[in-house]
């Protein structure tokens, strides 16, 4: 089996593993950030370039770097392959490049999304980005499309990273919605408009990274840090049944899939637990979710620029604080412990 | 040193675009002999040793890209042949194609009995619609006379050859945006690897090469490879077309042998661009399609250290990117001093913007970004500032995307920029002199000394 060794840490992975995937073996802040891989969606990756990082020697028998920075999430590992993320100054000052990019014509209208909060690109953004962006051009608009009752695209925040794309083909099995247009006039649709209509379809809300697709059912209900999300099953014939309430008091106001530290659904939930049961009732509690919060709302401090590895370092420790202080407390809520001790931190 | 046709030896006779015609010219014969008396293996030699390199931009061993073909995989094997020529300043591949369309398809036959290849196709550039037209009709008479079809020349081996038009996207020229295009589906470049050789057309081993590379083969096959790689001047061996445009009297398709035409002569000899089209001094070259770096006459001429420059994939690439090029696919067009170079780098701009895919966001949003703001220079309302976010903007894009047209994109910005810059700050001083958009044609912009 090939070892490999990311910022310094040594792994052993399946030959045909990917360097994100060999990350993602080891852990901890050295995991490259993605857009748009997404480990349950055949083809996804290689899109969104934040997943760059440097091979500094391609194998034992070709201790030689690669010329250009790789996306980890679609490069092979090979034995004695070294590879550099954090330790890299030039992947960072590629990565701020990507950010800038990404951002570039985003609404940045996160007081109005709901996704603000659980949002990747603003996760992104405040660990590798700018503080202001260097564009002054007017932002791309889309004219709004109408997908239908239950799901909103919002077609100005989206960052094409494809992954709805997939997911309508790979889940919802019907290939009604794509990309359309080229270059920066390339945009998601869903063919001669017709609605996306397939028991799974609500799965690309989960897959979306940013606010583009939200779950018209619970538009405008709540701030997700106002929520707590639990985890809950029914019986259902059409999906596994696992899902994450969220709750405000007794009042169901959204149900997701269940998410893993990356963002990823672990298991794809069907429309009728998604969109129609909203009643208490209709779930059988298990244990309050447990939400990896490296977001920005859970980071709570926005201190503008500086010096990216101090960032990174800073995260790091937020992040170790804030599982320890959840830790103590069992574990128990999504947000950590005491709230107003995030703040204060 | 005048032309040395080879490739266009019967460009201009009639005779060459019907089958009965091109054999009259002595056309086929070799193929038959090849094919009953070659094994694929020894030719694949021959190709490797002749060193010809592709001609469809990169300039990639073509020898050792065949060599990467799995071997060992149980699956067909393809050889697709990109007539997709759709980067400005290239016209060379519509001129083989056009007037040689048995020359392309004996290249094909015995290239596909090379590697292996049962069914192989050709991608035509969708604006190429009638050379589509040419070529079907070209295979039309082959399969007639038996030298597409089954047991073709009665040597035992099957070979089928199939054209495929494009819809009109630049990027479709990629080999595997290529591939997605011809397996239906919308072309964007696949994430490399698998590369083609291991895994390209429905999921196949697949080779592909420019239309120049695959009519090269059979001359290499009737001499020999050791005769061919005399040709030229080494590792830039055999014959070169170079399309060549712009402010020259005489734009046109010509055949060079590498190495042996300076690029002087090149510019000023009748037997060549034969000098400016309007008694105007030139002022700058691409050298090889609008991708790569553009070079100021003199560095065209002559490298940073003096030495006169030859037309060679190393000459041409001497001083790197900081005062040399890249022969490129050997789309040539040559500028004089009316030419606004703020405007000229708009124009390419443009035209990536509209032809990048749109997958990849360095790509996607750095090309328009680029675009906007060159617009807004040549308008006369750009900012100081603008021209250094052009040159970052390129630096961000260039290696990080999925395929090279994001490098495409990049380098001529920063060329321009770095040979040109008081060009794009005249733009910014003097707002009222470039209101005209022919403004660089009465009154030239000044080069500081
Ligand atoms: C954006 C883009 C456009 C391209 N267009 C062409 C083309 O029109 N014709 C061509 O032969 N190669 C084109 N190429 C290069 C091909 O990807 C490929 O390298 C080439 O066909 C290989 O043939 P060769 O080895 O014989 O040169 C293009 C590459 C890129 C990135
Ligand atoms: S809508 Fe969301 S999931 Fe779909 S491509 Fe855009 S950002 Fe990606
Ligand atoms: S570099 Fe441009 S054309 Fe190539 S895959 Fe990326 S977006 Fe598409
Ligand atoms: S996650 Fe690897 S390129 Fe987007």
């Amino acid at each position: 089996m090939p070892k490999v060794t990311i910022d310094g840490h040594e792994i052993e992975v399946d030959a045909g593993t990917s360097i994100l995937n060999a990350a993602r073996k080891i852990g901890g802040a050295l995991v490259p950030p993605t857009m748009c891989y997404y480990s349950k969606l055949k083809g996804s990756g290689g899109k969104c370039r934040t997943c760059l990082v440097k091979v500094v020697a391609q194998s034992a028998a070709n201790p030689r770097p690669m010329p250009k920075l790789q996306a980890s999430c679609s490069t092979p590992v090979a034995d004695g392959m070294v590879v550099q993320n954090l330790t890299s100054p030039e992947v960072l000052d590629a990565r701020k490049g990507i950010v800038e990019f990404l951002l570039l014509n985003h609404p940045l209208d996160c007081p109005i999304c709901d996704q603000a909060g659980e949002c990747d690109l603003q996760d992104l953004a405040y660990v590798h980005g700018l503080s202001a962006s260097r564009n002054d051009f007017p932002r791309r608009t889309f004219e709004t499309i109408d997908i239908g009752e239950r799901i909103e695209l919002n077609r100005n925040r989206c960052i094409l990273c494809y992954r709805c794309v997939y997911t309508a083909n790979q889940v919802a099995g019907a290939r009604v919605h794509g990309v359309l247009g080229r270059g920066d006039h390339a945009e998601i649709g869903t063919y001669i408009r017709s609605s996306l209509d397939s028991e799974m379809s609500g799965n690309v809300i989960d897959v979306c990274p940013v606010g583009a697709l939200t779950d018209k059912t619970a538009r405008f209900e709540s701030r997700v840090w106002f929520l707590k999300p639990m985890d809950v099953h029914c019986t259902c014939d059409k999906c596994s049944g696992k899902a994450v309430a969220w709750m405000r008091g007794e009042q169901v106001v959204r149900v997701t899939a269940r998410r893993d530290a990356y963002g990823e659904v672990e298991g794809w939930i069907c429309d009728s637990c998604r969109f129609e049961r909203k009643d208490k009732a209709a779930w059988t509690f298990e244990a309050p979710r447990r939400v990896e919060r490296n977001s920005v709302i859970g980071q709570n401090h926005y201190t503008g620029l500086r010096q990216l590895l101090a960032v990174t370092e800073k995260h790091i420790a937020a992040r170790a604080a804030v599982s320890a202080a959840d830790e103590a407390a069992g574990g128990a809520t999504g947000y950590g412990a005491d709230p107003a001790a995030l703040i204060s931190g | 040193m005048a032309q040395r046709k080879m490739l266009l030896e019967y460009a201009d006779n009639p005779e060459a675009r019907s089958l009965e015609g091109w054999k009259r010219l002595g056309g086929y014969a070799q193929v038959e002999s090849i094919l009953k008396t070659r094994t694929p293996d020894s030719i694949m030699e021959e190709v490797k040793s002749s060193g010809l390199r592709g001609r469809g931009g990169a300039g990639f061993p073509c020898g050792l890209k065949w060599s990467f073909l799995d071997r060992k995989s149980d699956k067909p094997r393809y050889l697709v042949c990109n007539g997709d020529e759709s980067e400005p300043g290239t016209f060379k591949d519509r001129h083989i194609m056009e007037r040689l369309p048995h020359q392309l398809i004996e290249g094909m036959i015995v290239s596909s009995f090379a590697i292996g290849s049962k069914h192989s196709y050709i991608y035509v550039r969708g604006e190429y619609m009638y050379i589509l037209r040419i070529l079907e009709k070209a295979i039309d008479e082959a399969y007639a006379a038996g030298y597409l079809g089954k047991n073709i020349f009665g040597s035992g081996w099957d070979f089928d050859l199939s054209v495929h038009p494009g819809a009109g996207a630049y990027i479709c020229g990629e080999e595997t945006a290529l591939l997605e295009g011809l397996e239906g589906r919308r072309g964007n470049p696949r994430i490399k690897p698998p590369f083609p050789a291991v895994s390209g057309l429905y999921g196949c081993p697949t080779i592909v090469n420019n239309v120049e590379t695959i009519a090269a083969v059979p001359y290499i096959i009737a001499m020999g490879g050791d005769a061919y790689a005399g040709i030229g001047v080494k590792p830039s061996t055999g014959t070169k077309l170079i399309s060549a445009s712009g402010h020259i009297r005489k734009p046109g398709v010509y055949e060079i042998e590498l190495g042996k035409v300076s690029c002087e002569e090149f510019l000023h000899s009748e037997d060549y661009c034969g000098g400016p089209s309007n008694g105007r001094p030139f002022k700058a070259v691409i050298a090889g399609g609008s991708s790569v770096p553009v070079l100021p006459l003199d560095l065209f001429v002559k490298t940073a250290a003096g030495v006169p420059r030859m037309m060679s994939y190393e000459s041409l690439a001497e001083g790197g990117f900081v005062s040399g090029t890249s022969l490129g696919s050997g789309g040539l067009f040559v500028m004089d001093d009316s030419t606004c170079m703020v405007r000229n780098l708009w124009n390419l701009a443009r035209f990536y913007r509209h032809e990048s895919c749109g997958q990849c966001s360095p790509c996607r949003e750095g090309t328009a970004w680029m675009e906007k703001l060159l617009e807004r220079l040549e308008a006369g309302e750009g900012k100081l500032t603008d021209i250094d976010l052009l040159v970052e903007i390129s630096k961000k894009i260039e290696g990080n995307t999925i395929c090279p047209l994001g490098d495409a994109a990049a380098w001529p910005v920063a060329s321009h920029i770095r040979h040109f810059r008081h060009e794009f700050e005249h733009h910014v001083r003097f707002p009222e002199k470039i209101r005209d958009p022919k403004h660089n044609v009465a009154a030239p912009i000044p080069r500081p000394s």
